[in-house]
Parts: C-alpha cells; structure tokens; sequence
C-alpha cells in the first residue's frame, strides 16, 4: 500500500510540476530574472504547495506513526550549519545557470530533450561526488 | 524597479501546479512519514540506503511517468531550454553536489520543511533563492549572455 501510495504521490508531483510551469527552464530563469521582464508565476507555485501541505505537515509534526503505521521520519536536524547554507547557495548558482532543480530534472527526463538527460546525468555525478568525498572525510 | 512580465505570468496555472506539488508532498508524509524531496531520495537511492528504498523509486518512477501520461490526455507543455552543453553540465554537477551538502532542494526545504516550519529550511531556501537570484543577473545583465 505505501509503495502505491508513493508511486501515486511521485505521478501527482510530477503533473504539479509540468501544470505549475517549473518544467520549463525558461519559464525558471524568466522568475529568477528581477532585474529584466520578472515572470512571478513560481512564486505562486511555492506559494500553492505550502498552502496546501502546511495543515498536513502540522499534523505530522506531532505523530509518531504515519496513518499507514510507518514511523514518521521528519529531519531532526536544528543547526544552521555552514554545510547547510553553503550546500544551498551552491545548488542556487546551478538553479540559476540552467533554470532546471532535481525535481523537473526527472520530471522532463522522459520527454526526449537530451538537455535534460545531459543535466540529470551531471546532476547525479555531482551527488556521487559528494558521497566519494565525505567517504574520504569519515576515513 | 521591478517590471512584471505579464505575457509570460501564469498565476491559474501555476497555483494549481504548486497545489498538486502540496497535495502529493501531503499524501506522502501522512500515509508513509517520508518527506518529498526530490535530492534527498535520489541521493538515498544513489547511496544504497537499503530501508526504504522500494518506495523512494516507486515515488521517482511516478515523477518519471508523469510527462507520459499527461502526454496520453493533452499536449506537453513548452519546454525551452536557454543554456548550451558546457552550462546544463556545470549546472547539473553544482545541483547535485549543492543539494547533498545543503540537505534538500526546491522540494525538501522549498516546498516541505516550509511547510513544517523548519528554521533550516528557511536558511536553506533564502540562501538558493538568493544565489539563483544573483546568478541569473550576473549571466544576463553583467555578462550579457
């Protein structure tokens, strides 16, 4: 049943995603433009989701159990590390060269454009990059 | 001062997109206590996390699909591309090695750890928010690409 519930959830996230317009990178690098013709579009898209998802994460936060009797796994983590701020505006300047983030990278990976599959492939070296390099660090 | 590109501006389109974005984040805490956030399970899926692992490429795979069966009702919509090889490579390498270091992207910080009032979160999307901001200016206004 979780393993449906998952496969549903990934479909209804990806038409969200092609519906809202951030599967075209265009469109992305038309909202991270402020300074040219600004298209506020994603904002409202960020702006939806959390609209929607705020009453259902509320009531996450103070279960231990999902309603399918799975342990709730929410991030423990509190520290606003350097990791975690510099992490986020390494992703932000590849955001903001190619308007493409992980979610539409797989969402337009099956549409034929050998630019998503060139960035979905990078993308995925950049992570095992990232595994390769703090192996080394916990030696 | 901040000109509007209101030929481009989707405000129906984009409320419902982010909505299902919302819907499907909602559904997959609630039934499996997981969050969607699209670095997190690939790189978990990368890194042979054995625990879970059928519902993280179950959850992948729909994303994956979800062109196709939009394609089997209606047109896909446009999707343009604005940058060369050298750019989708560099790009695609610092999104995945920036989204491990920071924990989470559009989807796990963005759009789930907002929605649980997470400080980090918050951090994380202020900081990606603010560096896509800068990039896009310094490529299209200080460069003039």
């Amino acid at each position: 049943m979780r393993k449906l519930i998952a496969f549903f959830a990934g479909l209804i996230f990806g038409i969200g995603l092609l519906l809202a317009g951030m599967a075209n990178p265009a469109k992305v690098l038309g909202f991270l433009d402020l300074a040219g013709a600004w298209d506020p579009s994603l904002a409202l898209v960020m702006g939806g989701a959390i609209a929607v998802a705020l009453l259902p994460f509320a009531w996450a936060r103070r279960q231990s159990r999902s309603l399918l009797g799975a342990p709730m796994q929410l991030p423990q983590k509190r520290e606003l590390d350097r990791r975690l701020i510099l992490g986020s505006l390494v992703f932000g300047i590849g955001w903001g060269i190619a308007g493409i983030c992980p979610g539409p990278g797989v969402a337009i990976l099956l549409t034929g454009h050998w630019q998503a599959m060139l960035f979905v492939a990078a993308m995925l070296a950049g992570m095992l990059l990232f595994t390769a390099l703090e192996r080394q660090r916990n030696h | 001062m901040i000109t509007i590109d209101w030929a481009n501006f989707t405000p129906w389109s984009s409320l419902a997109g982010g909505a299902l974005i919302g819907l499907a984040a909602s559904l997959l805490v609630i039934c499996n206590g997981r969050i969607a956030g699209i670095s997190g399970v690939i790189g978990s899926l990368l890194d042979g996390v054995r625990e879970g692992r059928g519902e993280r490429a179950l959850f992948v795979l729909g994303v994956l699909l979800a062109p196709l069966l939009w394609g089997l009702v209606t047109l896909l919509p446009r999707i343009e591309f604005q940058t060369g090889w050298l750019g989708l490579l560099v790009a695609g390498l610092l999104v995945g090695i920036g989204t491990r270091y920071g924990s989470g992207c559009t989807s796990g910080h963005g759009v789930c750890g907002l929605s649980r009032l997470s400080a980090r979160s918050l951090v994380a999307t202020l900081a990606f928010m603010a560096s896509g901001f800068a990039t896009v200016h310094v490529i299209r206004h200080l460069l003039g690409a």
